[in-house]
């Protein structure tokens, strides 16, 4: 066992925080990674060959274990940096395609994500299909060469912009069982018949709802096998919780900026850092998000050996989205108030403890609410029996 | 023991939810998160032909006669519709104070505008130092012939932007202990020197910031005595706290109908979200948080009426519900999903309202504090 970094790890580390010193400057700014976007500074990370650290050499990748690749998201989310033109392509759709694409979809897709060129959002939830993917109604139907898309996508992040849909439809209306009768597809989002439109949230960030009215696609668009979606969606999925449980970095930069204004801001005539309670919340974050950290390297480990970490992806995701909400709270609580004065105000931090006080809920439900994450844990990891 | 409401009570609980559900919709709400004023005219006029804004001021100062209670249970309901506008700091933080405090010409020239509504007062009691306690106090009032020379800045007043006065709280004397040597002065929020900015807050509150430069008020503007102002703040405090948690019951009570609704509502899985037991807990858990504040509230308000002693009763009360009206916010999010999260949604609304009125007059550890200190400990 060693839980320590190699040579190589640190090095990669040096390079890419200096990287980014240089690229973002060192006053942490608003953006949260995966909100902001910016195709410009995508590029540079892929001419760096850092979109697919992880990824195998045989599809373009640098061949480095997970957990190498975890320190350069680390870093990223770190400094917040704006990684809305790839999180989703680098860490979902492409450890996917590469495990189930077909050849063809791997040549055409894979290097094209490695070099920062094309964007895609997750395409799963419904109307009707929220924690129950499996209810998916979007249907595709087979037309000559072609399928014909139906239906209406929700709560879809970066549709907006993105390039590409990776999105979940219904093939086989007449599937025994619903979750058999589904197909991952990609879509190209300059099809005809294909509205975006935006859904405001109450950080002011947009999701968007996707309709697809008579959408034609070329039967390529099937990702690997016609109605073997549901497995697909499952591996996905999990690359994404192994992801947002990675997001810690971002806190912790958060956290070392509340240290520091605890120990400066006075109040009742001595330091803030003096005050027992806060001092207790702080101690008690400051373990949390070690925890967190360590356990995104068990997950990313478990991940290199080729095994699917379900349960403990879901355990990353859940801790790490409470965390974020503790560590909210423990803001406004030591901002006393000041927490919920906004942006351009005289407010910490120009206003960002408020903001992520509402964005802070997000985590909870995105990506697979806590309490489906929860049932998961049990059934799939501790093997007690269905509800 | 009588645990209801009087049957007057309950016609006014049932007026008020009536008129607000018709008057203030939550569209009206929006509308006004984003307004400059924040309030609006219209319906500020109708809650004062109702009587609403001196439903506890004496007949002879225009007002309803009613009693402290009851303006509580008109919060209550201002609180299930988050009501915007300066209600609250007109009413409690402005009116009460002057009703208990003020001489008699002082009444008679304030409270009757406040009643019909035509003028609006805040109180301006916080600074950048952000301390709930009388130490804050750092605004100087300097007396200067038949005048006080007021030179500070005030933080987190509520509406000091569209109020026509505001009760400041200044520091005129450094006493033995803070709270001795702070008055209380009624200021022409037009006077010279008077700098008005509102600041955006997660709740669009209209919060502002007030900065007063040599501003000149007349002696006779002195609410209660020199240098003993501080009582006054406490009073007003207390009653403020209770009409805060008030605001918070209604809310929480909104949020949990609201939510019952969706969870018996919305189906996955081929059944009511209702249906599944982590989502029956946090409802249970919601109902019970909703109930025990609103006993709580009404036993603490009742003490505050009757004029008992409640300096730890208050703290206990503040503190419980701060919690409860954060933790029923939050789980009603999490038990809509995605779609609570939107800006168009009303559940939102509420929760960043909890967030700020749980931070408002204290918070928890704050309030948990002076419950120990009352304990003598
Ligand atoms: C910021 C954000 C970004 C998102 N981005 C995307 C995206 O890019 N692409 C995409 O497809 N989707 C996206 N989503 C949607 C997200 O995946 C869904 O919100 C999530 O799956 C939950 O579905 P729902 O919101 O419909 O809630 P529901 O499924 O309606 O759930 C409501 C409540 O009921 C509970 N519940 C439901 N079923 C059960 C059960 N069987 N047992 C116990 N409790 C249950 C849930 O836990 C939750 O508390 C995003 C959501 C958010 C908030």
């Amino acid at each position: 066992m060693d839980f320590g970094f190699t040579e190589q790890e640190e090095a990669g580390r040096q390079e890419i925080r200096e990287f980014l010193r240089q690229e973002l400057g060192t006053v942490r700014t608003w953006t949260t990674p995966g909100e902001a976007i910016s195709k410009d500074f995508t590029r540079k990370l892929a001419e760096k060959g850092w979109l697919g650290v992880g990824w195998p050499t045989e599809y373009g990748g640098l061949g480095r274990p997970y957990t190498e690749q975890l320190i350069y998201s680390e870093e990223t989310m770190y400094y917040g940096a704006p990684s809305g033109s790839h999180i989703l392509a680098q860490n979902m759709v492409g450890p996917t395609l590469i495990r189930v694409g077909s050849e063809e979809q791997k040549r055409e897709y894979l290097p094209r994500i490695l070099r920062g060129e094309i964007t895609f959002c997750l395409g799963y939830t419904e109307p009707n299909a929220g924690s129950d993917l499996a209810n998916c109604q979007t249907t595709a139907v087979p037309e000559g060469d072609d399928f014909i898309i139906n239906g209406q996508k929700m709560f879809t992040s970066f549709a907006g912009q993105a390039d590409y849909a990776w999105m979940t439809v219904r093939t086989d209306p007449n599937a025994p069982k619903k979750h058999r009768g589904i197909s991952m597809f990609i879509v190209d989002m300059k099809t005809p018949g294909i509205t975006v439109r935006p859904l405001e949230t109450m950080w002011d960030y947009s999701l968007y709802e996707v309709f697809f009215e008579n959408v034609r696609v070329p039967k390529n668009a099937v990702v690997g096998e016609l109605n073997q979606g549901w497995h697909y969606l499952t591996v996905a999925l999990d690359h994404e919780r192994v992801f947002m449980g990675g997001v810690v970095a971002q806190h912790r930069r958060f956290f070392g900026e509340l240290v520091e204004y605890a120990k400066n801001t006075y109040r009742n005539g001595k330091p803030l850092s003096k005050d027992p309670i806060v001092r207790q919340r702080l101690a008690q974050l400051a373990t949390d998000l070690e925890i967190g950290r360590l356990f995104a390297y068990r997950v990313a480990w478990i991940l290199g050996k080729e095994v699917i970490p379900f349960a403990e992806a879901s355990m990353t995701k859940i801790f790490t989205s409470e965390l974020e909400q503790r560590l909210a709270n423990t803001a406004m609580q030591i901002l006393g108030l000041y927490g919920p004065l906004g942006r351009g105000s005289r407010a910490p931090f120009d206003g960002y403890a408020g903001w992520e006080y509402k964005f802070s809920l997000m985590q909870a439900v995105g990506g697979g609410s806590n309490e489906i994450e929860r049932i998961l844990i049990a059934i799939a990891g501790l093997g007690l029996p269905r509800p | 023991m009588d645990l209801d409401l009087t049957e007057e009570q309950e016609m006014l609980r049932t007026m008020a939810r009536d008129f607000l559900t018709k008057e203030c919709p939550k569209t009206l709400v929006r509308e006004l998160e984003e307004d400059e004023k924040g309030y609006s005219p219209e319906l500020w006029r109708k809650m004062a032909e109702l009587g609403w804004m001196g439903l506890v001021l004496p007949e002879e100062h225009g007002g309803m006669d009613m009693g402290f209670m009851d303006l509580i249970i008109l919060l209550q309901e201002m609180g299930r519709n988050i009501v915007p506008g300066p209600f609250f700091c007109s009413v409690v933080l402005g009116s009460l104070p002057i009703l208990s405090a003020g001489t008699e010409e002082q009444k008679k020239r304030f409270l009757p505008e406040i009643a019909s509504g035509e003028m609006i007062l805040t109180m301006a009691l916080y600074e950048p130092n952000a301390r709930y306690d009388a130490s804050g106090v750092e605004t100087k009032a300097v007396a200067q012939d038949n005048n006080f020379v007021i030179n500070g800045t005030k933080l987190f007043v509520e509406n000091a932007h569209i109020a026509d006065y505001m009760i400041c709280v200044t520091r005129t004397q450094e006493g033995a202990s803070p709270e001795e040597g702070i008055s209380l002065f009624l200021v022409d929020s037009k006077s010279p020197g008077i700098k008005c900015q509102v600041i955006p807050t997660m709740a669009d509150d209209k919060l502002c910031e007030v900065v007063l430069e040599n501003v000149s008020v007349p002696k006779e503007n002195m609410l209660g005595e020199l240098d003993k102002g501080w009582r006054i703040v406490t009073r007003a405090l207390e009653h403020a706290i209770m009409a805060k948690c008030a605001e918070m019951v209604g809310g929480s009570e909104a949020v949990l109908d609201m939510t019952l609704d969706y969870v018996k509502e919305r189906v996955q899985y081929g059944k009511p979200i209702g249906s599944f037991q982590v989502i029956q807990h946090y409802c249970a858990n919601m109902w019970t948080n909703v109930a025990t504040s609103r006993n709580l509230l009404y036993k603490v308000a009742w003490d505050l009426g009757e004029g008992l002693p409640v300096a730890k009763e208050i703290a206990m009360a503040k503190g419980w519900i701060n919690q409860a009206y954060k933790f029923v916010t939050e789980r009603a999010i999490q038990c809509h999903g995605a779609i609570g999260l939107t800006r168009d949604h009303d559940v939102g609304l509420y929760y960043r309202r909890a967030k700020a009125a749980e931070l408002a007059f204290g918070d928890t550890d704050f309030q948990k504090e002076l419950v120990a200190q009352q304990m003598g400990l």
